[in-house]
């Protein structure tokens, strides 16, 4: 039986309006095998994010050629190998790199790349190919897969205040929470109530007054759970004092109170460095690596890292070359993060960008994007990576 | 589902009604007076809600004694003439900028964030007041259609003015038009199209999303058109410039035909194709009908948009006063554009705001702010626009605006603000925003017709029938300003 039609039926036979009642056999439902219950956070840096100032190519002198003014200094890198090494603000990570929780894959991105900030975040977000509109995003479509639990839109939780594209599929979407106790007060508004109960039945229909009413008391009902779930959970780590180590921090406590989600998402914005690019992005990366620290050691204690995959993307790298005014500007291929407890291959996944063969002064991609997305969706979340991706993508060999 | 008017069992569903009320409106005495809207009214609430941005009290004064036929002429009258808008004084060039006002980059930056803002903030303006309803609710179809980014609110605000004056004009000249301005041609990457170095990005688009739509041309279509638009170009004051030395003059194969095709002739070759009429209607009936196609309905509109020459009044005529544009099915389904909820909201409350960025956080918050479209394809609109968070905050925005209530959300970054977060170091942070708007509550309950009844009021509002849940609130409520605002914070508000 379909769902919906569930919901309909149910509320003609027993005649009863309250939702909430007859949701709870569906959460039970999915509260199945709670051991081993894999997560995954995404983590978006927003604007494009420089990786060669990020993972340094020190090894490379081109590196040094092109980048007269910005290029790290190699006394103040923390070499990881004899060719990369972190950016000296990442300093927070190269402990956690050297435990084997932290991998780097290099010269990620598509054919054709797209240098606009929003069609490249677009073409990262929904999957598709540089010449291709999709309306829903690759972990939505993960969500219309039927997989075990995606009939929750909590499956798929964006820290923030509204939700990416990324998140929404043609059936199903995931929730946007900054912050569970707001909206679990907003939902037990009297009069939000008074909408969630008094429906009848005609209002859970397949059109799109019975699509509004089903998403208003989803978002009752998630709201609940989350609130409820997430409230046992003491945060006793200590994270630094920024917006975006607050939202990881949330995603932790998420995560180790046993909250029934499989994908989480954060952003960091920042990145677009045209000018004055060290400073800037020394400050938006140091941000990012010490609560990434504080994330991953949080984790760690709850033992929860082992289930547990970040990954971080940027909608594009930037040119080899820097620009007049100690900056960079838009690119193409770039590095991808990842982090967790059971990498299968921890450290530097492949080659160095290659700094010698540009294609028009970027670098060319070696992995596709959607290769890492297949990789997450094959052996992490176990849904065949053809059926949200459109066609199917050779996995890599990270987990 | 309850919907008393046309019920078998009147009696006992109007029982549910306020008995006060109800003695004292004689619904025949006056024709004013009505406890139910009459089905007639409903078919013009129904137009309103379709050919503009909702019906409003004051409208029904005069609209509700017009015939369907009546109503739609009177809309057209009142969209003849194109108010272009003129807010964006002239053209800033980053050059001319720094040179003229000893400025930085980033006073450059902050100066085109104000202009894209107040263009913005302009147009929702001019949706919220105008009597040109249709033609504003049309340009903001064209505006999805060739939905376009550019950071020069110059060449926004003069495409913008390209789709209002040819909204209810002729699609040809319209696109003809949209196609040689700076905006298309610099988002579309045509500036870049030269001979022996073809950018195919505009004539990609121009078919899959502007005329044809996909299957109906092959790649080597695309290869071929594009080098006729080769040249295809501007100049600094943002007039068109074809620059022959640029343009490929030879032999192009297209659609089947071989020529020494320019630009306009693409343009003509696509508009011969019925395809063209078809794909366009489909996306009309979708944006004023039902976002599931009736393929007898599209195919009848897109005989008259082919035979008319792609004239759109004459389609948009026909679609207004077809009977199954009024049938049940096709009332009261639509998910608003957030614009739309937002200029509805306005519209039919007379608000004014204090702090007009209010406006942008519930375009950021609700997914559509003007001007910057997700990419080439435009908003996907209908069930795309809601979920848990969107939902939430359209359920929200009404009790909070129209009660001077805060706000807690900023929405998302827009990818192109990137540039200027970085250089202004601006974190996310979470906002507090007083809404400082107010409501015009004398003007609205003096418009509402003396003897309305509840019911009448609610059907006014909301374009869903009536379930028993609004009916419940209809009989707890007694005083009309809270009903309204009730009725305004329900899901069914949501539809139009």
């Amino acid at each position: 039986m379909k769902r919906r039609d569930f919901l309909r039926n149910t509320t003609l036979a027993s005649g009863a309006f309250l939702i909430p009642s007859f949701l709870k056999p569906l959460e039970a439902m999915a509260m199945g095998d709670i051991s081993g219950y894999k997560n995954l956070v995404v983590i978006q840096l927003s604007g494009g994010n420089d990786g060669l100032n990020t993972i340094v190519p020190f090894g490379n002198d081109i590196y040094y050629q092109k980048r007269k003014t910005i290029a790290i200094q190699q006394p103040d890198i923390i070499k990881l190998n004899d060719m990369q090494g972190l950016n000296p603000n990442l300093a927070a990570l190269k402990e956690i790199y050297d435990q084997g929780w932290m991998s780097v894959i290099n010269s990620v991105g598509y054919p054709n790349p797209d240098r606009s900030h929003f069609r490249s975040m677009d073409i990262w977000q929904t999957g598709s190919d540089a010449n291709q509109f999709l309306t829903t995003g690759w972990i939505g479509r993960y969500l219309d897969s039927n997989c075990a639990t995606c009939n929750n839109p909590y499956t798929a939780i964006e820290v923030d205040d509204t939700l990416s594209l990324a998140l929404k599929g043609a059936k199903m979407k995931g929730i946007a929470v900054e912050d569970p106790g707001k909206l679990y007060q907003a939902t037990r508004q009297p009069f939000f109530k008074q909408l969630v109960h008094g429906h009848d039945a005609a209002n859970l229909n397949e059109d799109n007054l019975g699509y509004l009413y089903k998403t208003m008391i989803e978002t009752y009902s998630s709201a609940d759970y989350i609130q409820q779930t997430s409230k046992t959970y003491i945060t006793t780590a200590t994270y630094p004092q920024t917006p975006f180590a607050n939202q990881l921090k949330s995603v932790a406590k998420f995560i180790n109170s046993g909250l029934q989600t499989r994908v989480y998402y954060v952003s960091l914005s920042g990145f677009d460095t045209h000018t004055g690019q060290q400073n800037q992005q020394g400050r938006q990366l140091k941000i990012y690596a010490d609560a990434v620290e504080a994330f991953v050691k949080d984790l760690k204690q709850a033992n929860k890292l082992d289930d547990t995959l970040v990954m971080t993307f940027s909608e594009f790298g930037r040119r080899v070359e820097q620009n007049a005014s100690n900056g960079t500007d838009h690119g193409t291929a770039n590095n991808i993060m990842l982090f967790g407890g059971k990498l299968k291959k921890a450290g530097i996944y492949n080659d160095a960008p290659n700094l010698a063969q540009l294609d028009n002064g970027d670098l060319k991609y070696e992995i596709d994007f959607r290769s890492v997305y297949a990789t997450l969706l094959d052996k992490w979340l176990n849904v065949n990576n053809s059926q949200v991706l459109n066609k199917n993508f050779a996995g890599l060999d990270f987990v | 589902m309850i919907r008393p008017h046309e019920c078998n069992n009147c009696k006992e569903h109007s029982t549910i009604f306020d008995d006060k009320i109800k003695k004292k409106l004689n619904p025949f005495s006056s024709g004013l007076s009505y406890l139910y809207m009459t089905a007639n009214m409903k078919n013009i609430r129904h137009l309103y809600a379709r050919a503009g941005f909702s019906l409003r009290f004051e409208d029904l004064d005069t609209l509700g004694k017009l015939s369907v036929k009546e109503a739609v002429a009177a809309v057209f009258r009142a969209s003849e003439n194109s108010d272009p808008t003129a807010i964006i004084a002239g053209n800033i060039n980053y050059k001319d900028f720094l040179l003229a006002n000893e400025g930085t980059k980033k006073m450059f930056l902050q100066e085109q964030r104000q202009q894209e803002k107040a263009l913005n903030i302009d147009w929702v303006n001019k949706m919220s007041s105008t009597d040109a309803q249709l033609r504003e609710k049309m340009t903001l179809f064209w505006h999805n259609h060739f939905a376009c980014r550019t950071q020069n609110a110059w060449y926004a605000q003069q495409l913008n003015n390209i789709q209002r004056s040819n909204a209810l004009g002729n699609f040809k000249t319209l696109l003809m038009e949209v196609s040689k301005t700076p905006a298309m041609l610099q988002f579309l990457n045509n500036q870049q199209n030269q001979k022996n170095h073809p950018n195919e990005n505009f004539a990609r688009e121009l078919m899959e999303l502007f005329t044809i739509g996909r299957g109906n041309y092959t790649e080597q279509d695309v290869k071929e058109s594009a080098r006729a638009f080769t040249g295809w170009s501007f100049k600094k004051d943002g007039s068109f410039a074809a620059r022959p030395l640029q343009h490929d003059v030879g032999q192009k194969t297209f659609l089947g035909k071989t020529g020494n095709f320019a630009g306009e002739d693409i343009i003509d070759m696509l508009l011969a194709k019925k395809e063209t009429a078809l794909f366009i209607c489909k996306k009309l009936y979708r944006y004023l009908v039902n976002d599931v196609p009736n393929n007898a309905h599209i195919g009848t509109m897109a005989d008259i948009f082919y035979n008319g020459n792609y004239e759109i009044k004459p389609l948009l005529q026909y679609i207004f006063t077809a009977d199954w544009f009024y049938t049940d099915n096709n009332m009261g389904n639509l998910i608003k554009a957030p614009v739309e909820f937002i200029v509805g909201l306005n519209r039919q409350f007379y608000i004014t705001y204090q702090n007009p960025d209010v406006v942008l956080q519930f375009e950021r918050a609700l997914g559509q702010v003007l001007f910057n479209p997700p990419n080439v394809a435009g908003w996907p609109g209908g069930k795309n626009w809601i979920d848990s968070s969107s939902l939430m905050y359209r359920l929200k925005i009404p009790s909070t605006v129209l009660n001077g209530g805060v706000i807690e959300f900023s929405g998302k970054v827009d990818p192109e603000d990137e540039a200027f977060i970085a250089t202004t170091r601006k974190q996310k942070e979470a906002v507090t925003t007083k809404i400082q708007a107010q409501a015009d509550w004398a003007k609205f309950m003096n418009s509402i017709p003396r003897g309305t009844g509840k019911a009448a009021i609610a059907q006014t509002l909301l374009t869903a029938p009536l379930s028993t849940g609004i009916t419940d609130i209809i009989n707890k409520t007694t005083d009309i300003k809270a009903l309204a605002i009730e009725l305004v914070s329900t899901p069914e508000y949501q539809l139009c």
